[in-house]
């Protein structure tokens, strides 16, 4: 696809501060009651005027979450998190819901132009190719605030809204789906965001449709001691086609905040969804202090014979990282594949990887996984591959690679790898090492700075990966692992 | 976690408590040997036995399968052993000396105690050191494994064993094997203490025959290697054990050493060779090999921790499974590097064959590694034959059953051939054999 | 151009000497052959003058158009005209030699405060010395040296030299792993690089290189300093009588 020159060029244009979306926009915000409790889910669920049945599946999902224990496998450690002391609702005050371009807050466009998304439409139509448009929902703390392009994909059939709204319009669709891959009582954090849920974004590809343009959203937590809990839903029905990107940003702050996302993805028969992601929430500051707790769990289910989901990761930001895109390989034939980078540098600790659940006959996936850990912090690969009993020529591959930069740091293989089909055939691989001293010196003779010379050995490291990302995204993503690994070495 | 919450005993924690308390009067050891026996029965009482959510226990639930403890074994009567020993013999006529160990005692009358004195070794019982003053460091010295609740199990009903000594700069003419015999059936708990002095050479077969009818057979292996020093141990795990059995090996080795060992599994019902490796000396190199093959209703697992604490050591891990019927294989290996550890080369590889469609197979290769100037690298397959070598083979005239054999031993062997141990190669070879012929 | 005085240094890891009082001075527009026996010191001398770190220089300078090289890192080297071309090509899987090339022309420039090329001026550049040269663009397209034959990764560091432009060319055992054919090409582009602003250091075991590129001036090394010093003929007599009196003299 070739790459919209502008969105290439703002990309370039930005400054490589250390992180550069650390800004807080100045405005005025609308926050709920502290706390979490049976009231602030009520309260919520009115502010979006939700169905009866919503406000119960919340309900619910709040009493199941008082029962659970939070978990401690993973290789994070944090001080635990008062959930009590969360804001769980804040919205800019002068927007109550999605609205057209025209009645967006200027402060709030002004941001999301400081993050290089090309949210008015006009701008975005200066100059480019139609097929190289991108519709972008922009999610500000809890809401919505604005979708573009809404009735141009209307004419082709696709529904692209914020989640609350698409509760307000397709109740229906949201009912037979939300939960359906996620269930309320899937894990802590799911569950958490089940009852607490405020906004995300909304995606139905009908039958036969190749979606017009990608689609993608745009989050950002501005708000303190604000907690982000978005919904996304994707349903691409038979035969059609979405390829839909995801970026985060925060501004930058002393105390750490959370974020707990659920993202559902369904594919029916012989449809495809690509999903990317470029995480750049922020990731505390060189002593380790504040950035964003990001518990996260996105699942995809190839629900129809010859489905596709694919899930491509950059995860440059956030203090945790706690995020296993994974993959429910159920129609025959389906394929699932799971491309991701992870660089840590300072404190960070990531601990990510993906499942890949064949349940199908011929179901084949594929795993790509290029960690690197710089200064001190902590890099985990975590990944289930299993094939279950009828699961019959389930293949799948797996590469994970790690690169260590610095001594301080730690890198991390933790595969999970279950085969109960005879058939099955799986492979997996993993390496970790360093840059190697050839390397750099060989760089360096050329004329390379050290720097530079780490820079490029990363992107051909992560050279798999980012070929999976569109092209507006590789190029930002390349960048973005460059600025991460700074004064990481010398 | 401090969460304690009270456990509902299983039978065999019942049956294992019990035991302790009727026989911990009488089981071998000075007052600091039954304290620590105390403690371990307090990691019992505590956490039970391991299980599913215990996650070095994930794929291998011993709660759940242990149904009963059985009492443990009283002292054999010469006349079983000595027709036990003539009628059943794992390594055929190969050359080797002997050491017995007998429901769960060291025999010296039928191990060849002078001829290995004269080779540099000394050889002594465990139960008799047990009770005099270092008998609690024999118990405590190995520090990894401690908290396993396999080892602890050992530490509480431990009855006896062989401590094995070989002189500085020793070289035996022949390997020793080490046997461990049932003649009436009980549970069985042994520890044996392995140390070879600096320069030494040591190649040790690891066996068991008998039967133990319902009781668990729970046996340690604690290895020093010193500083130049070799030890190449050859483990068979076969036989008949109709419950759980359980080996555990704690290795420490020094610097400039060498420790080699292959673990063999064949047909139990429950069975897990569990490993901890530990490099304490720089310049060292630990090869660690797995045989496994598991039908019917087995499960077979390999577990292993390899600590890389000090650098510039090589470790290579290569595990082979066969798994046919309903039969579930297990590997967990962990390769640590500790910051600092720089310069570790460390290379791990696991393979599964499923022979049969509800056979499983479960993989967890780890990397953990701390330190950047490192060579870290596992893999991980798992599949069926390849029906093209199979067409191959029979296009060539060889039946089905004989080139699944062929095919099944090539892809074994692989391990063996690794091993490189000439004197147990065709033993092993010829029990996988037997394996596939009698499964 | 190159001035090397009295230069001592040993393997910084485990101390051993490997140089032992080397004096050397290339003139603009000069071609000097180091020849020497395995083990003399030829490779260690072209890593001490890119700065390879795992060499020490325990006494002696060197002067690089009157600048103290030894103070310089290997990049500031590279920026101020220094080129080796390795014996042994470093792989870098992932990033595309042409990838490669820009980077390190505009790293070159930068510090050297030139702008950095154009695309369309950085193609051409590239395409006119890729067909000297016969590297196909297919070949530019794959990671740098991952999987090129013997031959190819010669050809690209010749490649890269004539792109950057070096003052000093530092060529380490160029011939090695080449069959004929591909010598005739390597050479033949070194010898287009020949100028009178430039100076080249030619370091080769055997003296058929040197029917190719024709030295100015031959030198003898052996363990660690240089012990005869001739025109090109040297190099003929070295085929003929091999390097035995020479070993024997610094003995």
């Amino acid at each position: 696809m070739p790459a919209v020159q502008e969105t290439i060029d703002k990309v370039k244009a930005i400054d490589v501060d250390q992180y550069k979306y650390g800004f807080v926009t100045d405005i005025e915000s609308e926050k709920g009651a502290k706390g979490l409790s049976e009231e602030t889910v009520r309260f919520l669920s009115a502010k979006k005027s939700e169905p009866e049945w919503m406000t119960e599946w919340r309900l619910d999902a709040l009493r199941r979450f008082q029962q659970m224990e939070e978990p401690t496998w993973a290789r994070v450690s944090y001080p635990k998190i008062d959930f009590d002391d969360l804001y769980y609702w804040a919205a800019p005050k002068s927007v109550e819901g999605p609205k057209s371009l025209d009645e967006v807050d200027p402060e709030l466009l002004e941001t999301y132009a400081k993050l290089g998304i090309p949210l008015a439409e006009q701008e975005i139509l200066a100059g480019v190719e139609p097929k190289n448009r991108v519709a972008v929902d922009a999610v500000f703390d809890s809401v919505s605030v604005v979708t573009t392009f809404k009735e141009e994909l209307k004419k082709a059939g696709v529904i692209f809204c914020s989640i609350s709204e698409a509760l307000r319009e397709y109740p229906d669709l949201v009912k037979k789906y939300l939960g359906s891959v996620v269930p309320v009582t899937d894990n802590f954090y799911a569950t958490l965001n089940s009852a607490v849920f405020s906004d995300g974004s909304f995606v139905y590809v009908p039958e036969g449709v190749r979606c017009p343009m990608e689609l993608s959203t745009y989050f950002r937590i501005n708000e303190q001691n604000t907690g982000q809990f978005e919904r996304t839903l994707i349903i691409a029905d038979k035969g059609s086609y979405v390829s839909y990107l995801e970026g985060c940003t925060a501004p930058q702050r002393d105390e750490n905040q959370l974020h707990a996302a659920v993202v559902e993805l369904v594919a029916l028969e012989d449809a495809e969804i690509k999903y990317s992601t470029v995480q750049n929430w922020f990731p505390g500051d060189k002593d380790g202090k504040g950035g964003i707790y990001n518990f996260v769990t996105k699942r995809g289910d190839c629900r129809g014979k010859n489905s596709k989901i694919s899930w491509t990761q950059v995860e440059t930001g956030s203090a945790i990282t706690w995020k296993y895109p994974s993959c429910i390989l159920r129609g025959e034939n389906s394929r699932g594949e799971f491309y991701s980078i992870a660089v840590s540098n300072g404190h960070q600790q990531i601990d990510s990887g993906t499942k890949m659940i064949h349940l199908g006959k011929n179901t084949s996936s594929r795993v790509i996984s290029k960690g690197i850990s710089a200064g001190k912090s902590e890099n985990t690969y975590r990944g289930l591959i299993s094939a279950h009993r009828k699961a019959s020529n389930a293949r799948n591959f797996t590469q994970c690679d790690s690169l260590l930069i610095g001594q301080d740091c730690g890198a991390h293989t933790v595969p999970y790898i279950e085969s109960k089909n005879a058939s099955a055939q799986f492979e997996h691989e993993a390496t970790t090492s360093k840059i190697s001293d050839d390397q750099m010196f060989y760089c360096l003779q050329r004329g390379l700075s050290e720097e530079e010379a780490v820079a490029l050995i990363v992107n051909g490291f992560v050279k798999d990966v980012i070929q999976q990302l569109p092209m507006e995204f590789a190029v930002e993503a390349q960048k973005l692992i460059s600025i991460s690994l700074e004064g990481s070495v010398g | 976690m401090n969460v304690s919450v009270p456990i509902n005993y299983t039978q065999a924690e019942s049956d294992l408590i019990d035991r302790f308390e009727q026989r911990k009067a009488d089981l071998p050891g000075s007052v600091a040997v039954a304290a620590l026996r105390e403690a371990a029965i307090r990691q019992l009482r505590e956490k039970g036995l391991p299980h599913r959510r215990v996650e070095e226990y994930k794929y291998s639930d011993l709660r759940a399968f242990l149904k009963s403890a059985a009492p443990l074994a009283e002292k054999a009567k010469l006349e079983d052993l000595e027709s036990i020993l003539s009628n059943q013999n794992v390594f055929g006529d190969l050359d080797r000396y002997r050491i017995v160990i007998a429901n769960g005692a060291f025999v010296a009358g039928l191990s060849d105690v002078e001829d290995l004195a004269k080779e540099g070794v000394t050889v002594s019982s465990l139960q008799d050191a047990l009770a005099g003053e270092t008998g609690a460091q024999l118990l405590t010295m190995p520090k990894t494994g401690q908290d396993d609740g396999i080892v602890a199990l050992n530490t509480a009903f431990v009855q006896g064993g062989a401590v094995i000594v070989v002189r500085e700069g020793a070289d035996l003419s022949k390997p020793v094997e080490l046997i461990q015999v049932a003649t009436s059936s009980g549970s069985q708990a042994v520890r044996n203490s392995i140390s070879v002095g600096k320069g030494a050479k040591l190649r040790l077969l690891e066996t068991f025959v008998g039967d133990t009818g319902d009781g668990e057979l729970n046996t340690v292996f604690d290895y020093t290697i010193e500083d130049g020093a070799a030890l190449a141990t050859t483990r068979l795990i076969t036989g008949k054990v109709s419950t759980a059995r359980l080996f555990t090996s704690i290795a420490t080795v020094g610097a400039e050493a060498e420790f080699k060992s292959l673990g063999f599994i064949a047909g139990s019902r429950f069975a897990r060779n569990q490993q901890f490796v530990n490099f304490t000396g720089e310049n060292s190199e630990a090869k660690i090999y797995g045989v496994t093959m598991a039908g019917g209703e087995d499960l077979a697992d390999q577990t292993l921790i390899v600590d890389h604490a000090v650098p510039h050591c090589n470790s290579r891990e290569f595990f082979k499974t066969v798994l046919d019927g309903r039969s579930k294989g297990v590997y967990q290996g962990r390769i640590n590097v500790a910051p600092h550890a720089q310069k570790t080369d460390g290379e791990m590889m696991t393979q599964a064959l499923l022979l049969s469609e509800e056979a499983e197979m479960a993989n967890k290769p780890e990397l953990e590694i701390f330190a950047d100037d490192v060579i870290c690298a596992h893999g991980a397959t798992s599949g069926q034959i390849d029906e093209d070598l199979l067409f191959y083979l029979r296009a060539r005239g060889i039946p089905e059953d004989e080139a699944r054999t062929l095919l099944v031993l090539a892809f074994l062997s692989e391990a063996i051939e690794e091993y490189d141990e000439e004197d147990v190669t065709e033993g092993l070879e010829e029990r996988v054999r037997d394996w596939l012929a009698g499964h | 151009m190159l001035e090397i005085k009295n230069l001592h240094a040993r393997i910084a890891e485990d101390e051993t000497e490997i140089l032992n009082g080397i004096n050397l001075t290339v003139n603009p527009g000069e071609v000097h052959a180091i020849m020497g026996p395995n083990g003399s010191g030829k490779s260690t001398l072209s890593y001490i003058l890119a700065g390879k770190d795992d060499y020490e220089v325990t006494e002696g300078e060197i002067l690089f158009n009157g600048e103290n090289m030894l103070e310089m890192e290997p990049d500031e080297r590279a920026a101020a005209g220094m080129f080796l071309a390795f014996q042994y090509p470093i792989e870098i899987p992932g990033v595309a030699t042409m990838e490669f090339l820009k980077t390190a022309m505009n790293a070159q420039r930068k510090a050297r405060g030139e702008d950095p090329l154009s695309i369309p001026d950085f193609m051409k550049r590239v395409k006119a010395a890729a067909s000297h040269l016969n590297v196909s663009m297919d070949m530019l397209k794959r990671p740098l040296n991952v999987g090129f034959s013997g031959g190819e990764k010669k050809r690209a560091e010749i490649l890269q030299m004539s792109l950057l432009e070096p003052k000093l060319c530092v060529l380490d055992e160029t011939d090695s792993g080449l069959d004929i054919d591909a010598l005739r090409i390597v050479s033949e582009g070194v010898n287009k690089l020949r100028s009178p602003e430039r100076a080249m250091v030619v370091i080769t075991h055997y003296q058929r290189l040197l029917d190719h590129i024709v030295p100015d001036v031959v030198h003898v090394l052996s363990k660690g300093r240089i012990v005869k010093t001739g025109d090109k003929d040297l190099a003929l007599e070295l085929e003929k009588n091999g390097y035995a009196d020479y070993v024997d003299t610094a003995a």
